[in-house]
Order: C-alpha cells, then structure tokens, then sequence
C-alpha cells in the first residue's frame, strides 16, 4: 500500500459497517430520490389542457356556436360557465375561477356573412406564462386558420403547409423530459447528502481528531470515507435508469453503459461537494442547509426546469458552473436522442476536469481546515 | 526552571522552547519540559492554557511556530508519522464508534496501524484481558457506561504496543470506582515502561503522578515531582507559614480574615480556610480577632501546602508579574 493512501482498508471497511448498520438512512436515500420520481413521473405535466374558460357570447347564432365548437376540440380550453355581461367575465378572471375569457360581439355572424371582418376578444390572465403562452398560440391560430378557410376556394389547399415533427418524444410525454434531468439532481443529492454526513457526524463526534493521531493518510482517509458511497451513488443511478425504463416507460435510445461511465466523473464531483461542505460545516444541521445551497444552482441553472437558452447573460455563464448543466446535457442526449461519445465528448471532458479539480480542492481544503486546525 | 533537552534521544519527550502563534497571539510561549521513559507526566492548568495546543503539536498535528520538539527521539517537525506509530491518544470525548460493537472498534484501530491477522488478534486478546473486556465484546459501544467506554478507549489507543501514551482528560465525567481503577492501571502499565502524558483537573490525579509541570496562558510557571513543588519557596515565601482555621462559617471567616493584616492569603476548603500568614504571627491571637467579626473558630492547625495551593499560588504570582510588567 502506497504511504499516502494509509489506512485505506481499515477506514473502508468500517464505513461500510457504518452503512449496515444505519440501514433506515441508506433506506431513505435510496427510496426517498424514487418517491421524487413517481411524483414528478406522474403528477406534473407541462402540456397545458383544458384551461378553464369563460365565455360572453352576445351573438349566440350558428357561427358563434361553430368558433366555440372549435375552440373546445382543441383540447386547450375547458367552457366553465356562460355570462351575460362583461362584468361576470372579468369577475370570473379576476376571482381565479377562469384564466381565459371570450366574448363574441353581438354582430359577429352579420359581420362574416356580410364579408367584414369580425372581432372576437379574448381576455387572458397573463399571471402563469406558460397557460397565457398556450391561449394566445391557440386562439391565434384557430382564427387565422377559420379566417384562411374563409378567403379559400373550398378544397384548396394552404400555399404554405407547416408539418412540424416531434423527435425523440413524438407524444411530448413530460416525465421523459423530466426524468433524465432528474437524475442528475438525484444523485447529487444522495451523494452529497451523504459523504457530508458520514464526515461531519465523525467531526461532531471526535473521531476524526482521534484518527489524526493515527498513521492513517489523509488520502487513505478521504476515499476510504468516500468509496462506499460512491458505491451507493452508482447503485443509485442503476435504480433511477431502471426505474426510468421500465417503470416511467422512458425508451433509452443511446447506450447505459456509456452513461454509466459518464457518470462517475459526475459522482467524483458530487462527493468532491460533500467533502467541501463537511470541511465547511461543524455539525449535521449546518451540513444539511449548506447541501441544500449547493443543490439550488443545480435546480434551477441546470436546464433542468428552465431552458438555459432563455436565462439572461449572467446566469447563463453561471450555468456553466454548475456540474448537473454538463450531466443533463449527458442524460438526456443519450437517454432521449440516442447521442454518442461523439456528440457529448465535451460535457464529458467538462465534467471530469470539474471531478478532477474539485476532488484536489476538497482534498486540500480537507487537510488544511479539518486536520490543522 | 525548565531543563534543556541536551539528549533528547533519551527522554520520551523532550520539548525545547516551543511557541505557537495564532496570528498575534502566543497560545504556547516559549514552553520546555522533559518527560522521562516510564514516567507518568501530569500536565495541568486552567481551560485555554495552551493544553491541547501543546499535545498537538507533539503529535504532529500542529506546526511549530518555533522551538524544537523531540518525542520518543523523533523529531515532530519531520517524523509525524514516525511518531504517530510509536505513540497512543486518548481524548476525553474517547473517540469511539459507537454504532460499532467492542471488537469492532477494537480491530478498526487495529488495522489502522496495520497491524497483522495474527498480532491483531494477540493484542486484541491482551488488552482486553488487562482492561476486563471479555464480556462485553459483541456489545456495541454506544451501550457501555462511561468507564466501560473509557476502558475501551484506553484498550484502542495501546492496541499498537505505543511507548508512550497521552491520555487528555481520562477521568473526566466518570465515577470515583472507575477512576480509581484507571490510575491503578496506569502505574501497573508505567512499570512495565510505558510512559503516559496525562492532563486532569483533578488534584488528588495529580498528586499521583511521578512529575507534573503547570501551564498558566502559554507559559509553564511549575515544573517538578509533587514534592519538590510544594517546597518550592516561592509557595511558602520566606517569613511565613500555612495554618488551617476550621469554622462552622467558612464564608463569612473568610470575608474576616481577609481584614487581619498578618493574613497574606486566605482560600476555603470545606468547612476551613486555608491560610499565609506572617511567620512571627500568633496564631493564638487569631481566635479573639475573628470572633469580633462573629466568627466562632473551632480549631487552628499548621498545614503543609498541598498541590492546589502551588498552582494556585503560583498563577496568582505570575498574574501579578504579568499586571505590574504592563502597568
């Protein structure tokens, strides 16, 4: 055994009787990232259905009826109630009860059988972007497309004929867009979450101190301490992949054993952050809120949620701080579109410098704030 | 006071002129001392005195700021590892595992200093003899008392056969039976050759120990075996003599006595007062003089200076020369 790995074995071996002997922890931080899963596998869904709508018609002839008609097959908008003021329209808005209110003019079929234009008003609450987003799209188009049947010759077909695609999630199922970012917050958490306790809870209890007095090397120490869970972090993601696949019936296009390997840079890096933190923390409470700030950059700058492409400037770099941009790359690209080394090559390079570095500095910090102190 | 390490092979410790600095203060300042082999070193003083600070830079665990340290004729600045082989450690919070059972703990420090199968096996048998383990080795940790814990820990620190031993605050928080115990077997063990760097707050452990020095805000202003320090003339200042006063009022006797002129000191003790008093003084007279204060005094007795009035008269004289080399 090289001098400055010392004492590797015997601090291994006692951290994995650490790990059977509190086997509720392991339990829950395994079963607690497939609860997250089922939660958001099932529970969220970012197509928008079935907004509730209001509607004012003063017209009420056949034509109306027609453009409602339409308006309710799209699937988008769910006609809660029938008003007869503008009033009790914006009443419904502004109590919440309706996001969306139409009112159609008292001359809207005179007005299209005379050849005019006719105005219908839509009321939206701009208060959730992405229902606003999806009734001005649908609105919009359902009128350009009754007013383009109208202009037409019947049968003719549109000069202009958009067929938009959808690859890789052709039913745009939310959880396969959820689940592979998911992964990466996951295993962030588990392994974070643990390396920082296993440490700190030996700092809180004097044997660290104890194990300074020991020929033990720091090194020796730090991956004797770190192994198991990085051991527990790579049986992890084999669960979630699982999960993933047969579970949540994600289809993964490209190869798990790649993303198996891609994986352990990642993991070196959220081990490296349990390192800092433990470094950092002197008890398992101040540990436990300085894991949850390394874990909200990961959330929200990541791309997991919101696209990176539409952060501002700033916090687009920043987003290339943060480890679990390069791995939600990673996830998804193999998971969903079937990528290759080939086409990810540099979040993986990204990745395992970050590994490589953040491993040095903990290790470093590790020695000079945790043993000289 | 100090003694200059000229052969530092031969001591188990010798420490030459330590400082360490943290920023601009001096928690150890200018410390040297010399523990011989087999000794049972007591090392005392006050909270924050530089206690801590001192074990850890002999363990290599703390740079020197200054100074030279040898242990077991290792030097600290270069050997640490060296030195972590041959010694033990004992921490007063006694470092154990306590989701491990007994034999657990006892075969992690055991491979920790690599240790093979067969003399793991060895010295786990002996040392579980000697502190009386038996019993208890499938138990986990968590559930011993404290003296059976501290037993344990004693059992994982000499696992390695160490020459020398440090033991910081050993007895602190366990029962007088289990203490007892302990310092028997110290000296059953320290005739065997091991030496033992032992820090305590109690007196009468000090009282036991082969040679004691005292550490006062980073200076050690005591150095010596128990006797030699109670005779120190510095303790009892030439011209003046020790007396006991028992008295059923202790308190207000020492609010009294600290009127009477001939009184140079006065502490309580239980139900006396322990007291410096001018060598031409007329103890007889004192008993009229603390009744005018409604003091009854029950019986006055010479007394020799036991190591709590050392240490205690030795800081307040250093305290003293520290005020009057500022002001």
């Amino acid at each position: 055994m090289r001098s400055g790995f010392r004492g590797f074995g015997a601090v291994f071996y006692k951290e994995v009787l650490h790990v059977r002997r509190d086997f509720a922890t392991l339990f829950f931080s395994l079963i607690i990232p497939i609860l997250q899963m089922v939660l958001l596998g099932f529970g969220i869904d970012t197509n928008v259905r079935q907004i509730n709508t209001v509607v004012y018609n003063a017209d009420n002839r056949r034509q109306s009826r027609e453009l409602l008609d339409r308006l309710k097959n799209s699937d988008t908008f769910h006609i809660i109630r029938y008003v007869e003021t503008d009033r009790a329209m914006n009443e419904a808005i502004v109590s919440g009860s309706a996001r969306v209110g139409i009112k159609i003019p008292v001359d809207y079929s005179d007005r299209l059988l005379h050849g005019q234009s006719a105005q219908v008003l839509v009321l939206i609450d701009g208060s959730d972007s992405s229902v606003s987003g999806i009734a001005i799209n649908v609105t919009t188009s359902i009128g350009l497309d009754e007013s383009l049947r109208r202009a037409l010759p019947a049968g003719a077909a549109f000069a202009v004929d958009m067929r938009p695609q959808l690859l890789f999630n052709p039913d745009s199922r939310s959880p396969n867009f959820f689940l592979p970012g998911l992964t990466a917050i996951l295993l962030l958490n588990v392994t974070t979450f643990l390396t920082a306790f296993a440490i700190v809870r030996e700092k809180e209890r004097g044997t660290l101190e104890q194990l300074f007095v020991t020929p033990v090397q720091p090194y020796g120490l730090l991956l004797g301490k770190l192994l198991p869970y990085f051991a527990i972090g790579f049986f992890e993601l084999c669960l979630i992949v699982t999960a993933m696949r047969f579970v949540f019936l994600i289809p993964i296009h490209g190869s798990v054993i790649l993303l198996a390997l891609i994986s352990l840079p990642y993991l070196f890096v959220s081990l490296s952050l349990g390192i800092l933190i433990s470094s950092k923390a002197g008890s398992q409470g101040e540990a436990m809120q300085l894991a949850f700030l390394t874990i909200l950059p990961s959330v929200f700058f990541s791309g997991y949620i919101f696209p990176r492409e539409t952060m501002p400037y700033i916090f687009r770099a920043l987003s290339y701080l943060v480890p679990a941009s390069y791995f939600i790359n990673i996830t998804r690209g193999i998971i969903l579109r079937g990528a290759g080394i080939q086409d990810l090559w540099t979040d993986a390079l990204a990745l395992f410098g970050m590994g490589t570095f953040l491993l040095f500095v903990a290790a470093r910090r590790f020695r000079n704030k945790v043993i000289m102190a | 006071m100090a003694i200059a390490p000229q052969t530092p092979a031969e001591a188990s410790i010798a420490a030459d002129h330590l400082i360490r600095r943290f920023g601009q203060f001096k928690a150890v300042n200018d410390v040297s001392f010399r523990v011989e082999k087999g000794e049972i070193f007591g090392f005392l003083g006050p909270n924050g005195s530089g206690k801590t600070t001192v074990i850890k830079m002999l363990t290599g665990l703390l740079p020197l700021s200054g100074g030279s340290a040898f242990v077991e004729g290792l030097d600290v600045r270069t050997d640490s590892e060296a030195i972590r082989e041959r010694i033990g450690y004992m921490s007063q919070n006694y470092s154990l595992y306590y989701d491990l059972t007994v034999a657990e703990n006892l075969q992690f420090y055991g491979r920790i200093y690599g240790l093979d199968t067969a003399r793991l096996k060895r010295r786990i048998d002996e040392t579980v003899e000697i502190n009386g383990l038996g019993s208890y080795l499938n138990r986990l940790s968590a559930q011993l008392s404290g003296g059976w814990r501290q037993r344990l820990a004693l059992s994982c620190a000499m696992l390695h056969e160490p020459k020398l031993l440090f033991l910081d605050e050993p007895t602190a928080g366990i029962d007088p039976v289990a203490r007892r115990e302990l310092w028997d077997l110290l000296f059953d063990l320290s005739g065997r050759g091991m030496t033992f760097f032992v820090t305590t707050h109690y007196m009468d452990e000090a009282e036991r120990c082969n040679h004691v020095a005292y550490i006062y805000f980073g200076k050690i202003i005591a150095d010596g075996t128990p006797q030699a320090l109670k005779q120190l003339p510095q303790i009892q200042p030439h011209g003046t003599k020790r007396i006991g006063i028992v008295t059923p009022d202790a308190t207000r006797a020492l609010r009294a006595a600290r009127t009477i002129p001939a009184i140079r000191s006065a502490t309580i003790y239980g139900d006396s007062i322990h007291a410096l008093v001018d060598e031409n003084f007329d103890v007889s007279e004192l008993t009229p003089l603390l009744s005018k204060h409604g003091v009854n005094v029950s019986e006055i007795r010479p007394l020799t200076p036991s190591l709590e009035d050392v240490f205690v008269e030795l800081s307040s004289q250093h305290q003293e020369s520290l005020e009057t080399a500022s002001a």
